[in-house]
C-alpha cells in the first residue's frame, strides 16, 4: 500500500484542475470502485487523494439547447430519480435500476463508471446508444481548458481511457434524440443483484411505423470495452421490423462478437446469449 | 492525515484520520460504536449499511473523508434511550434473526425501504430490495416478515407523533 501524503477536496472545478495539473493525484468520486480496487491490491492510491464531491460544476442535470448534461458526480440513484431519464432515456434508466443495490446506487457516480471504464461498465452500453459525448476539463497554462470527445473514442480498453492525467471528466452530453426514439437496456448475470453483467445489450432507434432508422446496438462485457456493433446496427438500419431483420441482425451479432472466457462465462456462452438476448429484444420491439 | 467533521447519531464528532479509512473502521474504532459490522470484503453483504444525510450506503466502501460535513445515522442512533424503534420492535417481536450478525445492516435498509417506499410493502417489494443484505442464518422468512411488520408500525408511529 502506498502512503497518501496530502488528501485534498476542492470546492471549484478550478481548484480540482490546478491540483491535477500539480500531478500525481488519485481522484475519488463515490468510492465504490476504488475502495475494493485499493483494499485488493489491484491499485495503489497515489501521494495525493482528491476528493471531488465538493466541486459544484461537476453536479447537476440540464437539458438546454437540444442537449442533456449530466454531472461527472451524478449518482446512479438521482438518474433513477429524474422522470427526465425516465421518459427520454429509457434504456439508461434501465441500466441504473439493475445497478448494484441500493447502497451502491446512493454513492456511485455516472462519472466514475465511466473512467472505471469496465467492458461490463453498466451505464456505458446505453450511453453509446444516445451518441454520448464526454467534457473533460484541464488548467494547462494557468486558465481552464475543455476538450469534449465521443465517449465510444474514450473507452481504450480495460479500465483504460483516453483521459490525460491532468484532465478530469466534468459532465456528460447527450444530443436530445429526436421524435420517436426509444431505447432499451438488458443485462445477464448470474446473480439478480449486486453482479457483474455477464453480458450487456443496449438497444436505441427512432421508429416510424415499423421502420427503425438512426439505429444504436451496443454491448457490454464481450470486448475489451463496451462497443457500438456495426454490422447488427446496419442489418437494422431503415428497414422495417420483421422475422428477416431479426435474423439478420443476431447472426450479425453473434459473428461480430469476440468475447472471452473467464471466471464468470465461457466465450460460447457468451455469444449465444448475446444472440438470444438481442433477439428477445427486437422480438419485443416488433410486438410493441 | 485528514480532518474530518461529522455528525452520527446527533452528536458532532471531528478527528484527524488517514485517509485511507474507510467510514466503518471510523465508526467502529474511533467512535466505539461497534453495532455496524462488517461481513465481507467484497462490499457485498450489507452488514455495514448506515445512513449517509437520509439514504443508505456501505460504510465499508465509503471513505470516512467522503462524508466529511454529512449526518450519519447508524443502528446505535436508531432508538431513542430504552424505546427500540419500531423496525427494532419488528425484527424482535418477528425473531427476524439467528446469529443476528447481518442485523444492523438489515434494519438500516430495512429503514430506507420504507423511506423510500412506503409502509405498505408486499413481499415481492421487500425481497427486491434486500439485494444489497445478505444473510446467512435465517433463509430472509421472518426477516421479510420483520420488515413488513415494522414499515406498518413506522407509519403508525408516525401518525401518532402528529
Ligand atoms: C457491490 C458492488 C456492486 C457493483 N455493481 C455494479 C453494477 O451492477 N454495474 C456497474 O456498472 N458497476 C457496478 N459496480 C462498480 C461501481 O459501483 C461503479 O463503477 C460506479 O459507477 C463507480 O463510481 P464511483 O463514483 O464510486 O467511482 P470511484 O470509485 O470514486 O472512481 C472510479 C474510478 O474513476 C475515477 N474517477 C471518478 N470520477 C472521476 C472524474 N470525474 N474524472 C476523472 N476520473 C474520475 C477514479 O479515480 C477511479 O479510478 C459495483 C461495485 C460494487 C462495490
Ligand atoms: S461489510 Fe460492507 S458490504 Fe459486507
Ligand atoms: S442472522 Fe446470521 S447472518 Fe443473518
Amino acid at each position: 500500500m502506498s502512503d497518501i501524503t496530502a488528501y485534498a477536496a476542492p470546492r471549484s472545478l478550478d481548484e480540482a484542475v490546478s491540483l491535477l495539473q500539480a500531478g500525481d493525484v488519485t481522484i475519488l468520486a463515490g468510492g465504490t470502485d476504488l475502495t475494493p480496487q485499493t483494499k485488493s491490491g489491484k491499485l495503489t492510491f497515489r501521494p495525493t487523494l482528491m476528493n471531488i464531491r465538493r466541486v459544484p460544476e461537476l453536479s447537476g442535470l440540464t437539458e438546454s439547447g437540444g442537449v442533456m448534461r449530466i454531472g461527472a458526480l451524478t449518482t446512479i440513484s438521482s438518474l433513477l430519480a429524474s422522470p427526465l431519464i425516465h421518459e427520454r432515456f429509457n434504456g439508461l434508466w434501465q441500466a441504473c435500476d439493475h445497478f448494484a443495490s441500493d447502497q451502491i446506487r446512493n454513492a456511485a457516480t455516472i462519472g466514475g463508471n465511466i473512467c472505471n471504464a469496465s467492458p461490463a461498465g453498466d451505464t456505458l452500453t446505453p450511453l453509446l446508444t444516445l451518441d454520448a459525448r464526454v467534457v473533460l476539463a484541464s488548467k494547462p497554462n494557468g486558465s481552464i481548458v475543455r476538450r469534449t470527445t465521443p465517449l465510444g473514442e474514450f473507452l481504450t480498453g480495460p479500465g483504460r481511457t483516453a483521459r490525460q492525467p491532468a484532465e478530469l471528466l466534468e459532465a456528460i452530453e447527450i444530443p436530445m434524440p429526436p421524435e420517436g426514439f426509444f431505447s432499451a437496456f438488458f443485462k445477464f448475470g448470474t446473480r439478480p443483484a449486486l453482479d457483474i453483467s455477464v453480458i450487456s445489450i443496449a438497444i436505441g432507434a427512432v421508429r416510424d411505423g415499423r421502420k427503425l432508422t438512426r439505429v444504436r446496438i451496443a454491448f457490454g462485457a464481450v470486448a475489451p470495452t463496451a462497443i457500438r456493433a456495426a454490422a447488427t446496427e446496419a442489418a437494422l438500419e431503415g428497414r422495417p421490423i420483421d422475422a428477416a431483420a431479426i435474423d439478420a441482425a443476431v447472426a450479425a451479432a453473434v459473428n461480430e462478437t469476440k468475447p472471452v472466457s473467464d471466471v464468470r462465462a465461457s466465450s460460447w456462452y457468451r455469444r449465444e446469449l448475446v444472440g438470444n438476448m438481442l433477439r428477445r429484444m427486437l422480438d419485443h420491439v416488433a410486438n410493441s | 492525515m485528514a480532518k474530518v467533521s461529522m455528525t452520527v447519531n446527533g452528536k458532532v464528532v471531528t478527528a484527524d484520520v488517514d485517509p485511507r479509512t474507510l467510514l466503518v473502521q471510523f465508526i467502529r474504532e474511533n467512535l466505539h460504536l461497534t453495532g455496524t459490522h462488517v461481513g465481507c470484503d467484497t462490499s457485498q453483504c450489507g452488514a455495514c449499511t448506515v445512513h449517509v444525510d437520509g439514504v443508505a450506503v456501505k460504510s465499508c466502501t465509503t471513505l470516512a473523508v467522503t462524508v466529511d460535513g454529512a449526518n450519519v445515522t447508524t443502528i446505535e442512533g436508531l432508538a431513542h434511550g430504552d424505546h427500540l424503534h419500531p423496525m427494532q420492535e419488528a425484527f424482535r417481536e418477528n425473531h427476524g434473526l439467528q446469529c443476528g450478525f447481518c442485523t444492523p445492516g438489515m434494519i438500516m435498509s430495512a429503514v430506507d425501504i420504507v423511506n423510500r417506499k412506503g409502509s405498505n410493502l408486499d413481499e415481492a417489494t421487500i425481497r427486491a430490495e434486500l439485494e444489497g443484505n445478505i444473510c446467512r442464518c435465517t433463509g430472509y422468512h421472518n426477516i421479510v416478515k420483520a420488515i413488513g411488520d415494522g414499515a406498518k408500525a413506522m407509519a403508525g408511529h408516525a401518525q401518532a407523533a402528529e
